[in-house]
Formats: C-alpha cells, structure tokens, sequence
C-alpha cells in the first residue's frame, strides 16, 4: 500500500537495527510516548532485536488507558440513562468502570454507538432531536482539534441535545511527571508523531533543555520507529540533547495552527487525573466558558460520581515505566484481555495488552526487557 | 478458569465478564464466544461427536457415516456489495461439510421472517439460496417458516442444515495437524467482514470491497483427489477470522503454529484495515480455508487450490511445529516472533 508499505520494507529495517546496534558503546534507556509506537515496537518484535542496546519503556501514550476510572463511571451512568445516546470511540466499549463496561451498558439496555468521528455524534444528535446524544471526547492532542470541530459544528447548527463528556489530557505535562520522578530512568523520549502534527515541537524545546534529554518526534511506522530510536541513540552518543524531527512528511515545527486555534478557542487547560498516575496539573483540557453549555458534567450533574483509583493496579508502574508488564504479579494470570484488571490490559495499544498479545512468546527469556 | 484468589478481592478496574446476560462479543468467534460453548453448552450435550468441535458432527448410519452440520444467518444489512445472506446460508453450510470432509448432499432451511420485510427482498434472496444450492449441488429437502413481530428479528434470520456424504479414505478433523504440517491458505482475507462494515458505517473507499461469499467445496474435492490422507486439518476462516481459526486447529490438535508473515490481504481491504485500525487476521471470512497438510503435498495441494476461481491466490503461509503447542505465532518482518491470539470479544475500532 502506498505511503505505507515504504516504511515497512524489511531490508531497510534490517539495515537500521544493524545501525544502531554498531552505534551503541551501551544500553540506553528510551522512553516511546504513544500507544500507538508501542503497538508496533512490541507487535514487530523491535524492543527484541534491539534489547542489546536499548531498553524501551513504553509510556502513558494511550489516550483509552490513562482515562480515570471516575470519567469511565460518568460515561456509564450517562450511557444507562434511557433519555441518552452515547457516542464513542471502539475501544473504550470494553474499558472497566467500577462496576461493569459501556459493552454491558449495551447489553442491559443502553443506547451505546460507537462513532468513526466526533462529527457523526453530532448528525446523531440532529437526526435524534428528542433523544440526548452525549460524545466521550478522549485523546491527547490528535483527537482535540476533531473533537472541538464537532462542540463548534453543534452550535452553528444550534443543537440543544448535543454535549460531550470530556477527558482529554496533554502530552508535555506527563513527561514532566516522569522526568520530575526520582527514580525516573527515562534517557530519551520518542515524541508521539500525531501529537505533534497538531501541536508542532516547540514545546518540546524547553523540556529537552531543562532536563537534557533529547526528543525525537517520531512516527508510528517500524521503520519511523528504528530512525527515531537511532536518532535518539546517536544524540546520547554524541552527548547532545535537543529536539529533532523523524516524522518529516506529517510534522512542522509550528504544528497546525488552525487546528491549535481551535483547540484553544473550544477547550481550556485543566488539571486532569491520569487513570494509574494520578492528577498531575495542568495536564489535561476541559471545554471553555464559551463552550460551557456543551459540557456533559454541568447538563447532568455529574459531580456525585467519585471514584478512588485502587492502590493495588500496578498499572501506574507500568504506565511510567517503573515496570515491565511481565513484572506485575497478576499479568497474564488474574490480568488478561478478557479479565483486565488495570486498563493497559484493555485497549490494544494499552502496554499490557500489547505485551500480552504479541510478546508472551518470550516471557521469560528476559526479552522486552 | 484464570485465577488468582489473591487478587480477587482487589477492586482495581475489576472484570466484568460474569456479567450474567449476553454482549455480542459472545458471538464474536473469539474467546467469548469458545467460553460461553464450554461453559454452558458442553456440559449439558455431552455427546463424542459433538465435543469433538468439528464444523459438523460426522455420525455413524448404517453402512457407513455421515456429516451433519447446522448454521444459523444474521447478518444486516441483508444484501451487500459481493452477496446476499441467502448466499452466506447456503455457503455456510456447505463450507462446514465440505470442512469435514464430506460431500454437500442435502439441506434444511429454516427461516424468522420479521413483519413488514418487503416481498421483493425475500424473493431475492431466496433465488439466490435456490441458484447458489443448485450450483453447489446441494437440495433443499425441508424448511420452515415463522414470522415474529415488527422489531423483533432483523429482517429475517435463516438456518440451514446439512447432510453430507463422507467418500472413504478422507478424514481431515481440526485435531489432525501434526507438527511439519504447513499451513495453507486458499484465497486473501478480511474480505467479507470489511465489505459488510463499510456498507454498515457508511464507509466509502476508492475500490468497493465485495464479499468473498463461496463455496469451498470443490476447493476440498480436488485437494482430496490431489492429495488425499495428506490433507489433515481443514476449517473455513469465518468468524473471528484467521486467527481465531488457527488458534481453534493450534488448540484442539495441541500443536503450535508459526506463520512466516502476514496472510494475504487485496490492497483495498489492507487500506480500509488500516484506517479503521482492524487487523485483517481477525477480520470474517466467507469463502477462505485454511489447509494443514504434510509438507510432501504442499505443491500438489497449492496446485489443487489454484486450479479454481476461488483459490488463485493459494498460499503457503506456515509451517506446524511442536513448539509452543496451542499457541499461533509469527514471524515478524525483523526477525522477531509475536503471539497471534484470540480475540476476547469483536475487534473494536482504534482511536486514532
């Protein structure tokens, strides 16, 4: 398939592992942002090939497993109510709430869809006037700028039944969660090539000088993947730390302005919970002033549903790179894809599923690792 | 059942597959759905024939065996780009005799007709059950009709069931592949499955994509002329895709299987995959089967497969070893190894 199986060619990616294991004089520690780089470095078996000089820490990049289990209740409880449709993603139908999953919302009842874009939601919304059709808008960065498209396209159109249950979070201030760490063992990051598509590197620039730690915006195929870990490589052996780019044919410098435009005049920086790490501030966006009559929280008083992260998931260690999945207890055990217990076991590009999936072939070989 | 009781009373994201009321990931093909046969179903039917998992039961009668095998068609839309689900019930019966061995003979039909279903769309699909029966050779012989209230079936709901005859010397069954065996498989994949999705979520891409609806029984009757005893293990990769499928022959034949690489996708069905985020191994089939067979006969199989329509773009796509039984891997384009499992439930579209 054209302008992808360019960057899947075997030989090339041959090449490139060759490369960057001949230019490590040591293992180095590198941290892929993205569920997405995840998935493909563990569906590819690249953290094998290159375990003699690199070791991949996969973070929080999963936009489906760092959403809170409180957000998840909220999505539940709006979904059973017999005056609502609720809109999705696919993959957060089998995400696990304190009591069940939107799947068996469906199951009992519940108007559950899923959608393919935010924007579908809203022609539900106008095809359904007497039903109230609520969006669970999740993502970082990537899904924001659709996701505030379709709030803007609800009230041009001027829908009084459409609103949307908001938990997106922001990519920078999670890597500053994790560099801040104590026992932060990061060296040098992939940054999520869609992420800066939207967003552009700049604000990469400062984290890079303040904690000396070169970023590569890479892309999410495997030979996007092996380029952005030599890049990273070479920078640690030369002793440099900035920012440089991998995903030249998607990513500008400056981002998308018209879709940061947006996101700006739509959402609002807010304080998010990150399901396994906790709240870190200004991590996350909520819908502005403007947009407020839209925001599913205030349309059906939410507030009432609380719900405590558990201290016993080690999905919070794994989702900051503390541990590798094969390292918790209940992996592949009491914790599999039928039977999550943390939610990096849920979607597929959730760490735990990915290893589960595609790497249990080497449980034990100390490979992965 | 996994467990580990230490963790059981932990109230983490807690599962919640004991939920007790059916999802539809129940009728994925994957894991849910083998749990839910295992679980409620065996233990209560406990005959040999059914607990030996074939697409049909093959049963002693006087004088010889046959096959029978039974298949229920849900499917909406009702016609769809490549087909209808009067094509599928015919296909799909035929397909799982065919699967055991067996050749197609006879047919029941048996329908759930929803009030309000339009007569030219019944007349439709029913000249396609009788030209799609014809050309398979097959008879329909009984059938039955109810009609249930508006809201209350999906148009309309069909089973079939049918009888084979099994030609003496050829007894493939999904526990008969052996390590050496390699893995054929006789056509691309993920047709059927993305055609319906496209036409369902109103999805256009820049090549339509038909479903690969077929029968697959003259695909078995040159392969048993071919190759005969060599041939081992055969199933049609319907739903849950090839992987639930390989995974289903890997488990019940407790052997492994490595595949060299991806199977083979049309381009048009690899793009909508892609933009979807769905994995074509998972995606159904209607009209693919896989072979396991002892690698003398590889050739003449493939040669076999390729002489029909159907099965022109026959591949060798793996090999059986005793490695890792149970569990299907492939080799990655780097020279790594991955697992390809079941899915729990139906594949659910990625984020972005």
């Amino acid at each position: 398939m054209r302008y992808l199986s360019e960057y899947r060619d075997p030989q090339m990616a041959r090449a490139l592992v060759d490369r960057i294991l001949d230019s490590a004089t040591r293992r180095w520690t590198l941290m892929e942002v993205c569920g997405g780089q995840t998935h493909t470095i563990v569906k590819q078996g690249i953290n094998e090939v290159l375990s003699d000089a690199v070791e991949m820490i996969h973070g929080p990049g999963c936009p489906v497993c760092v959403t809170p289990l409180e957000q998840i209740d909220r999505a539940l409880h709006l979904a059973s109510r017999p005056d609502v449709i609720f809109t999705s993603f696919g993959d957060m139908l089998r995400v696990p709430g304190s009591e069940c999953d939107l799947l068996q919302v469906k199951a009992r009842g519940g108007s559950v869809r899923i959608v393919y874009s935010p924007l579908d939601a809203v022609e539900i919304a106008r095809a359904n006037p007497d039903r109230e059709v609520v969006f669970f808008a999740v993502g970082f960065e990537t899904t924001a700028p659709a996701n505030a498209m379709a709030v803007w396209r609800a009230r041009e159109l001027g829908l009084r039944n459409f609103s949307v249950l908001v938990s997106h979070v922001t990519v920078p201030p999670a890597m500053v969660a994790i560099l801040e760490d104590p026992a932060c063992r990061v060296q040098g990051f992939l940054a999520a090539g869609h992420v800066c598509t939207v967003m552009g590197w700049e604000e990469y620039e400062p984290l890079s000088e303040r904690y000396a730690v070169p970023i590569v915006v890479t892309g999410f195929e495997p030979l996007d993947i092996l380029e952005g870990i030599w890049m990273t490589v070479k920078q640690l052996e030369e002793g440099r730390h900035e920012v440089e780019n991998q995903y030249v044919r998607s990513v500008r410098r400056g981002g998308n302005r018209r879709a940061q435009e947006l996101v700006a005049e739509v959402f609002r920086t807010v304080d998010r919970g990150w399901r396994g790490i906790g709240s870190i501030p200004h991590s996350g966006l909520g819908l502005s002033e403007a947009f407020a009559e839209f925001d599913a929280e205030r349309r059906f008083d939410l507030d009432s549903i609380r719900a405590e992260e558990p201290e016993i998931c080690r999905a919070g260690d794994v989702l900051r790179g503390q541990i590798k999945p094969f390292d918790c207890p209940a992996f592949g055990s009491a914790c599999t894809p039928e039977r999550p217990l943390g939610a990096p076991m849920v979607s597929a590009e959730g760490a735990c599923a990915a290893y589960y999936n595609f790497g249990r072939l080497h449980m034990g070989q100390g490979v992965g690792s | 059942m996994i467990s580990a009781p230490s963790l059981q009373n932990r109230v983490c994201p807690m599962p919640h597959n004991d939920d007790e009321r059916i999802q539809l990931g129940h009728g994925s093909g994957g894991k849910m759905s083998a749990q839910l046969l295992r679980d409620r179903f065996l233990p209560r039917f406990g005959s040999a024939h059914l607990r030996a998992l074939g697409d049909g039961a093959l049963v002693p009668v006087e004088g010889g065996e046959i096959v029978i095998s039974t298949d229920t068609f849900v499917v909406s839309p009702l016609e769809f780009p490549g087909g209808n689900i009067g094509h599928l019930a015919i296909h799909g019966t035929v397909n799982d005799l065919a699967m055991m061995g067996a050749t197609p003979r006879y047919l029941s039909v048996g329908f759930v007709l929803e009030e309000g279903l339009e007569l030219p769309v019944l007349d439709r699909i029913l000249d396609s059950m009788r030209d799609t029966a014809e050309a398979c050779g097959i008879e329909v012989v009984t059938g039955d009709t109810k009609v249930v209230e508006r809201g209350k079936a999906d148009g309309l709901f069909v089973n079939t069931t049918g009888v084979g005859f099994l030609p003496p010397g050829f007894r493939p069954g999904p526990d008969r592949a052996e390590p050496g065996d390699v893995v054929i498989v006789s056509g691309p994949v993920a047709r059927h499955g993305m055609a319906i999705m496209a036409v369902r979520e109103g999805l256009s891409f820049e090549a339509d994509i038909e479903s690969d609806t077929a029968s697959l029984a003259p695909l078995v009757a040159s392969m048993r002329e071919a190759a005969g005893p060599a041939v081992h293990a055969l199933r049609d990769a319907t739903r849950g895709g090839l992987a639930s499928t390989l995974n289903e022959i890997a488990a019940a034949s407790g052997v492994g299987v490595m595949l060299e690489g991806p199977p083979p996708v049309p381009a048009p069905v690899e793009a909508a995959c892609e933009m979807l985020g769905l994995d074509p191994l998972y995606v159904a089939n209607e009209g693919v089967l896989v072979a396991f067979v002892s690698p003398e006969a590889e050739q003449d199989v493939l040669a076999a497969l390729r002489g029909h329509p159907v099965g022109i773009g026959a591949a060798c796509i793996g090999v059986v070893t005793d490695e890792h039984p149970g569990t299907v891997a492939m080799r990655t384009a780097l020279g790594g190894t991955r697992v390809v499992d079941m899915l729990p439930g139906d594949q659910l579209p990625r984020i972005c």
